[in-house]
């Protein structure tokens, strides 16, 4: 136990602590200037809303996923489930170039129909970005749902259809009830790790103030200039990324106390 | 909704994020393959990989006897503040990677609290250690998380049958303990070699960036990237040595899984 | 559980021989007797230093002298030798970057009178534009004609953008207007025509060239290797790129070494034939034809600017000055 306190102080609690008091370092009125100043404020708008928006479409997506993988069975569907496992195993950065090498100025994905042009260059957009943030966001839904549609048991909706219940009610009452926990729970994560992505969007993002920089690139390019109003920042993204956890972990125990009790 | 169509939806979407990109790079990469095997072959992206290679082992070997007796701690241990413990464990999972680097310098730089070995010529940030710290950060949770299900699963009964036979602590965990958990121990260091291959923000934060020294394979990757004036094969092709590695990481995953719990 | 041994046998020697391979690989090119120096540089310079390097190791002061390059930003790149990032010396392309280091005593006071005034090559702001220049595109008011995308650089992080900036106010000044109508251009050209500010002078050129905006705001070295086709505006900024030796170094002798090959006319060769303009009087002879010294040349210590310390005072403190002013003045609150 020793052992388990002391490494986890050093390697962890004790850079955190030091950058929180970092960011106290001109007094609680330079945090909030600094905090306050219109550039970070837009640039953890940005982050927020961004996040929020992948995070909902991959709950969607990534549930739509999980069940056809659970449910469902045709020819290289192994092969299906090993890919959702890729944005996870790749580097972020790759990940990236990756995603700009189909969404980027060279894009095949370019329609003209008369005078109507449609090209799905992304490259320094809020798109890109988006994008970037569904694509690492996708495993951490499909992987918490997985298991629990898996253990959820297929007689409830089977009894519901034959009393029935259309697909969508089935589905809205029956099982969306039982694997909202799961839902949730990937949601949480999948939503702390949107907010902290560097490596996804840096090459892509062109990190324009106020139009494209999201809080972690903020961070990135002015730790070394103002290493004490950076912190600040950090601090914020901290708290944030802790709240919506926390907020997230109450609902999720809210949800499933309900089920048991 | 239909089965076919729900089928239709989940592969399209796969393919417009996730296949559709991929297969993208590799035909970029073979555009230019010399500039591509060129980028590869640099004497410094060499030196990167080779970097990134020890900075892993390194992490791996830490972090597989960190998580597996914290998971013991976890799972066995009967001290309070357990949860918090779990909790702590769980933090790099949520941290910006930005974050992570940024509080090395605030305590390893020469201006951060510990910054006496900085000023003293015990080189820690700008160097290989901040990188190994780095790494060894935002890999801590995973082998603690995939041992502590499983050692719950497994329950003590063969461990407390061992030692009414007369076995010693130690003979009971290296002959009965760590064989049964020993999957999982294989899948955690999987994730933790991915993790720490793959890892951008922190580095790039703490390493200096100096060639054919701190640069990781990442790094190496964005810096083929910044000096590309529009040719992006040098960077295709990096970036293709690590898509390989990483699905070469998720056929090991697939292989390895422990059977009961995932799909 | 013979076999399962084994598997762990196995795997620790695995590591245990990785281990050993990685750190024999990092640490052989310590082993030599040879000095290595620690260069800390900006980033678009690289593939010609890099030759430079290569060369000065054939040089008799060379033979026994590694040099070890991290390339970035300026203003980044000097914070973190600032922080402790190893230095024996840098090449930076903005005054205040080095004279923030010789407040922190890192550079001696003194650097600048070395040959040259510690300049060690120049370069001139240039427009990159497109192919045929469709926007027809020649000087400074038409860069904020509606419609015309400009790529530049954070003058936060990078040096360039701060040469561009100055080359617009001085261009503007010259032009008649006064200091307030000066900086309402900037104002304006931030606004309307800026699309985007990256973090250094590589990453532009990566910008412009994937097709965004329509003019680069740029180095001439740069619009040069990357094969932009470029036009100098008749009222330009001459660039001083600086060389200085870091104080603590225990290598001034070779670090000094160095800086003298890179002054040698055959270095400055070099230099000219890959798009830089020479300060060595013979450099400068031989390739005058490929650098044009237009008439509305400025230097930075010209009397509308006043050289480097106040510059960065008045223009460039992330704290309060006029670009800081202009960059929060383009907040609008939904972004």
């Amino acid at each position: 136990m020793g052992f388990v306190t002391t490494f986890l102080f050093v390697i962890v609690v004790l850079p955190i602590a030091a950058i929180v008091w970092t960011s106290t370092g001109s007094g609680w009125s330079g945090f909030w200037e600094v905090v306050s100043s219109p550039q970070a404020v837009a640039a953890l708008k940005l982050t927020m809303i961004l996040s929020t928006l992948a995070v909902l479409t991959t709950a969607v997506f990534g549930t739509i996923i999980a069940w056809v993988l659970v449910r469902d069975s045709f020819r290289g569907k192994s092969v299906v489930n090993a890919i959702i496992d890729l944005p996870f195993a790749l580097p972020t950065i790759v990940a990236g170039l990756v995603i700009m090498a189909l969404y980027g100025p060279r894009t095949p994905i370019d329609v003209t129909i008369g005078s109507f042009q449609f090209d799905a260059n992304l490259t320094f957009t809020r798109g890109a970005i988006y994008v970037a943030l569904l694509f690492v966001a996708l495993p951490f839904v499909v992987r918490t749902v997985q298991p629990v549609l898996i253990e959820l048991d297929q007689e409830l909706e089977d009894a519901a259809k034959s009393l029935g219940a259309s697909n969508l009610a089935t589905f809205r009452r029956v099982v969306l009830p039982g694997i909202l926990p799961g839902i949730l729970s990937g949601v949480a994560m999948a939503f702390a790790r949107a907010v902290g992505e560097i490596g996804a969007i840096v090459l892509i993002a062109g990190n324009l103030p106020f139009k494209t920089e999201v809080a972690s690139i903020h961070l990135f390019y002015r730790i070394e200039q103002d290493p004490e109003g950076s912190a600040a920042v950090a601090v914020v993204l901290l708290a944030l990324s802790f709240t919506v956890l926390l907020g997230i972990g109450a609902l999720r125990w809210l949800v499933t106390r309900h089920e048991r009790g | 909704m239909g089965r076919l169509s729900l089928r239709f939806v989940a592969l399209g979407y796969l393919g417009l994020l996730i296949i559709g990109p991929l297969a993208m790079m590799v035909l970029r990469t073979t555009e230019d393959l010399d500039g591509a095997w060129a980028a590869i072959t640099d004497p410094n992206t060499v030196a990167a990989f080779k970097l990134t290679l020890l900075v892993t082992v390194i992490a791996v070997a830490v972090n597989t006897v960190f998580g597996i007796v914290c998971a013991l701690v976890i799972v066995r241990g009967n001290i309070r503040g357990r949860g918090f413990l779990n909790a702590f464990v769980d933090l790099p999972l949520s941290l910006s990677p930005v974050i992570v680097g940024f509080s090395l310098v605030a305590l390893y730089g020469a201006n951060g609290w510990l910054g006496w070995f900085q000023r003293n010529g015990y080189e820690i940030i700008f160097s290989t250690p901040s990188i190994v710290l780095a790494s060894i950060f935002v890999t801590l949770p995973f082998v603690a998380r995939e041992v502590v299900p499983t050692l719950r699963e497994i329950g003590t009964e063969q461990e407390q049958a061992a030692q009414t036979l007369g076995a010693s602590g130690w003979q009971t965990f290296w002959r009965i303990t760590l064989p049964s958990i020993r999957w999982a121990v294989v899948y955690g260091v999987v994730l933790t070699a991915a993790r720490s291959i793959g890892e951008y923000g922190a580095v790039a934060i703490v390493s200096g960036n100096i060639e054919g020294v701190t640069q990781t394979a990442t790094l190496r990757v964005e810096d083929a990237y910044q000096f590309a004036y529009g040719n992006y094969a040098p960077a295709y092709g990096i970036s293709f040595v690590l898509a390989a590695t990483a699905i070469l990481v998720l056929l090991l995953m697939i292989v390895l899984q422990p059977k009961e719990s995932r799909h | 559980m013979g076999r399962q041994k084994l598997v762990w046998i196995a795997t620790v020697l695995a590591a245990l021989v990785a281990a050993a391979a990685g750190a024999a690989a990092t640490t052989a090119e310590k082993g030599s007797k040879a000095v290595t120096l620690n260069l800390v540089a900006y980033s678009t310079p690289r593939p010609v230093l890099t030759r430079l390097i290569e060369e000065f190791r054939k040089t008799p002061a060379g033979n026994d002298i590694n040099i070890r390059a991290s390339y970035g930003p300026s203003s980044a790149q000097g914070q973190a030798v600032a922080n402790g990032l190893p230095a024996d010396g840098v090449i930076l392309n903005t005054g205040n970057d080095i004279i923030d280091l010789v407040d922190k005593g890192l550079i001696n006071k003194n650097w600048d009178k070395q040959s040259y005034n510690g300049v060690v090559w120049n370069s001139v702001v240039v427009y990159g534009l497109r192919n045929g220049n469709p926007k027809k595109i020649k000087g400074w008011n038409d860069l904020t004609r509606p419609g015309v995308g400009v790529v530049t650089v954070n003058p936060f992080t990078g040096g360039i953008a701060k040469w561009n900036i100055l080359a617009a106010y001085v261009a503007q000044r010259k032009l008649g207007k006064t200091e307030k109508q000066s900086i309402a251009y900037l104002q304006r050209f931030y606004k309307e025509n800026v699309v985007s500010q990256d973090s250094s002078g590589s990453n532009a050129t990566n910008t412009f060239l994937s097709g965004k905006g329509d003019v680069l705001l740029t180095f001439e070295s740069e619009a040069i290797n990357g094969k932009i086709p470029y036009v100098i505006p008749r009222q330009t900024m001459l660039i001083d790129v600086y060389i200085a030796a870091i104080e603590k170094s225990q290598y001034k002798t070779e670090w000094n070494a160095f800086s003298r090959y890179l002054k040698t006319y055959p270095a400055q060769k070099i230099l000219a034939e890959n798009g830089y303009r020479p300060v060595d009087k013979r450099a400068i002879a031989e390739f005058r034809k490929k650098f044009p010294v237009r008439a509305g040349e400025t230097k930075i210590n010209d009397k509308l600017l006043g050289g480097w310390q106040n510059v960065t005072k008045k223009w460039f403190d992330p704290r309060s000055s006029i670009m800081q002013r202009i960059a929060v003045s383009l907040g609008v609150p939904t972004g």
